[in-house]
């Protein structure tokens, strides 16, 4: 089959790879329809995360049609599924509280090693992010392996295009996620720092789950517009001082919760990147550091800090008087993608919920490798590139 | 003046974590005819019931489908077993282990025999777990360290290293009880025959 590929610093390329097989008897086999760049795969690509090998096939967020499957999928051939980023059981204890990334046997044994050694226990598998989280193959190709697809992937309706679902295996849940660990109560003001893809769901979310008020931060144009779109205020870093604004925004009180959709630049999961960040020192002198620090200083007293941003290791004057003092809440973590499919499949069938709109970009495999350099460097304007294998290069838009 | 409480011992801990290595090594007099001279002990909580946990490592030939390292282990009859385990360049390695101690549901202990090339002997313990969260598996492992021939055997054995390699085979035998399959990166069947050499 043809699949994206990684071979280093900006090299990934389309390449002729052996067909994913049967290997588990829960596993099931997809031929991807449509597969997204994630920000998080720009990791990757700038080689800030360790553990890639030349030749692993990238992408987590993919869905596709069932053609094959072991003695112990449920899943039927011919149904169409949208598949969760997080490799998890469905059985464990923490799979059965829903803590699905929290996932015990997601990963396979000798891959748990670092991560143990990095963060105490070892986390849920993912698919096509290094070998730390498993070593599986990503979606970024015409097939997948899938394990445990008897839990992972939702089966999806006939008649529901690809372009409405495709955001239910990641940023659509965690989005929403973030939203619902800030603890939403009526006549509250959110904030969100980043309108990438994580943060424009995070404010429709947030609307959603009562907010009066959402004020939406970041310097592109093009993704405040976006945020706006959904009845977001904008502040505009590059212009304007925020906590400052936040402040007078709200009657000198702060937001009542603060959702930071940034993360670090270099971020990662990984204890490598905490070595780089400290020897990088630049990174600390960055905005994007900046933005847990300045939710927890803007977050009104009592008030709640959602963190769907992904940081990798210790962070530098991280302001823990102020996150005491204030008595604020902090919850954060990998999304638990299997816990909020069926609600949000149905929110989007019943159109409360609205994800085509992000796709800026929709291109065949062939061309993943652009699309990998477009998304790269144009992030006004590229907000999501969406990969259609067997696309006919007349419909690329 | 009452007790000094500074005379009183806080020993809840496994001794297997102490950092006094002559009291770790205390862990040791839990296998009856000990072999070897280091010790590993790990727990693993698996949610499934004591009985059944017990039941699958009791069969003993079945301990390859989550022993990476080992090939086959053959009843011969009594408590005797032979272990055939991975050794480099495509080579194996035989001992013949007696049972030692075996309640159903609790305990299971090994020792191999006299003449065996590679000395060890361990034991597997079932607890229930607290809160209904399953059962808590202890494996504790002693073994001879490494030196010549048998020394590259015992490499390959534990992976270099034996708190690692019982540490692995212990969550492969949770993925195992909990999940029905040991998890793999493998992605056709022959990277996972590979991942199995
Ligand atoms: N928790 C999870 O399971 C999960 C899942 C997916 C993504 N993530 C993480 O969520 C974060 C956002 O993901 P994304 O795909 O939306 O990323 P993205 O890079 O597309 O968006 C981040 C946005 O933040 C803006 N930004 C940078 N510095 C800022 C600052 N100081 N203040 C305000 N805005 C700033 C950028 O301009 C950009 O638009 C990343 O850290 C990603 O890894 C987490
Ligand atoms: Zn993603
Ligand atoms: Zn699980």
């Amino acid at each position: 089959m043809r699949a994206l590929t990684w071979h280093g610093k900006h090299d990934v390329r389309v390449d002729s790879v052996p067909d994913p097989e049967i290997v588990n008897p829960r596993d099931a086999i997809i031929r991807i329809t449509s597969t997204a760049i994630c920000g998080s795969d720009l990791h990757l690509y700038d080689g800030y995360i360790p553990s890639m090998k030349a030749g692993d096939i990238l992408g987590h967020e993919f869905m596709g049609e069932v053609v094959e499957t072991g003695s112990g999928s449920t899943l039927r051939k011919g149904q169409r599924v949208v598949v969760p980023f997080t490799i998890s059981c469905g059985s464990c204890f923490h799979c059965s509280k829903h803590q699905y990334s929290a996932c015990d046997n997601g990963l396979p044994a000798d891959n748990q090693d670092i991560a143990q050694a990095a963060y105490g226990q070892p986390m849920a598998g993912l698919f096509g992010y290094s070998h730390m989280t498993g070593g599986y193959a990503g979606g970024q190709a015409e097939y997948v392996r899938v394990p445990f697809s008897d839990v992972g992937p939702i089966v999806i309706p006939d008649g529901v295009e690809d372009d409405k679902v495709l955001f239910l295996s990641d940023i659509l849940p965690t989005g929403w996620q973030a939203a619902e660990y800030a603890q939403i109560e009526p006549g509250d003001t959110v904030a969100v720092w980043g309108c990438g893809p994580v943060g424009l769901f995070a404010v429709q979310s947030a609307f959603l789950m009562g907010a009066e008020r959402v004020i939406a931060i970041d310097h592109f144009p093009h993704r405040l517009e976006l945020a706006k779109r959904f009845g977001a205020e904008t502040i505009n870093f590059e212009e304007t001082k925020t906590y400052e604004a936040l402040l007078e925004m709200t009657g000198g009180i702060g937001p009542d919760a603060c959702i930071d959709a940034v993360g670090l630049e270099a971020h990662g999961f990984f204890a490598d990147n905490v070595w780089d960040q400290i020897k990088v020192s630049t990174f600390t002198g960055t905005d994007r550091t900046h933005s847990i620090r300045q939710a927890i200083l803007a977050c009104r007293k009592g008030g709640r800090v959602s963190m769907p941003a992904v940081y990798g290791g210790f962070v530098d004057k991280f302001p823990l008087g102020a996150f005491m003092e204030k008595g604020l809440t902090l919850k954060t973590g990998q999304t638990h993608v299997q816990h909020y499919l069926p609600g949000l499949l149905n929110a989007i069938m019943e159109g409360k919920i609205d994800t085509t709109f992000l796709i800026s970009h929709r291109m065949p495999l062939e061309q993943a490798a652009e699309g990998y350099r477009m998304f790269h460097d144009k992030q006004n304007e590229v907000t999501k590139v969406v990969l259609k294998p067997g696309m006919d290069l007349s419909q690329a838009a | 003046m009452g007790t000094d409480l500074t005379d009183i011992q806080h020993r809840d801990a496994p001794v297997t974590t102490s950092k006094d290595s002559d009291r770790a090594a205390a862990a040791a007099e839990e296998i009856r005819a000990p072999k070897g001279d280091s010790l590993v002990g790990k727990t693993v909580t698996i949610n499934r019931p004591r009985q059944e946990l017990y039941d699958y490592w009791r069969a003993l030939a079945q301990l390859p489908e989550f022993m990476e390292n080992v090939e086959r282990v053959e009843p011969m009859g009594g408590n005797r077993y032979r272990w055939t385990v991975k050794a480099p360049a495509g080579r194996t390695v035989e001992w013949v282990a007696a049972v030692t101690e075996d309640r159903p549901g609790a305990v299971i202990a090994w020792t191999s025999e006299e003449d065996a090339d590679v000395a060890n002997s361990g034991r597997v313990e079932f607890r229930d777990a607290p809160g209904g969260r399953g059962t808590w598996v202890t494996a504790t492992l002693l073994y001879d360290p490494p030196a010549g021939i048998v020394g590259k055997v015992i490499a390959k054995l534990f992976q270099r290293e034996p708190a690692i390699q019982v540490r692995r085979d212990l969550r492969r035998f949770k993925q195992l009880m909990e999940t029905g399959e040991v998890a793999t990166g493998a992605w056709t069947q022959a990277q996972r025959a590979e991942e199995m050499n």
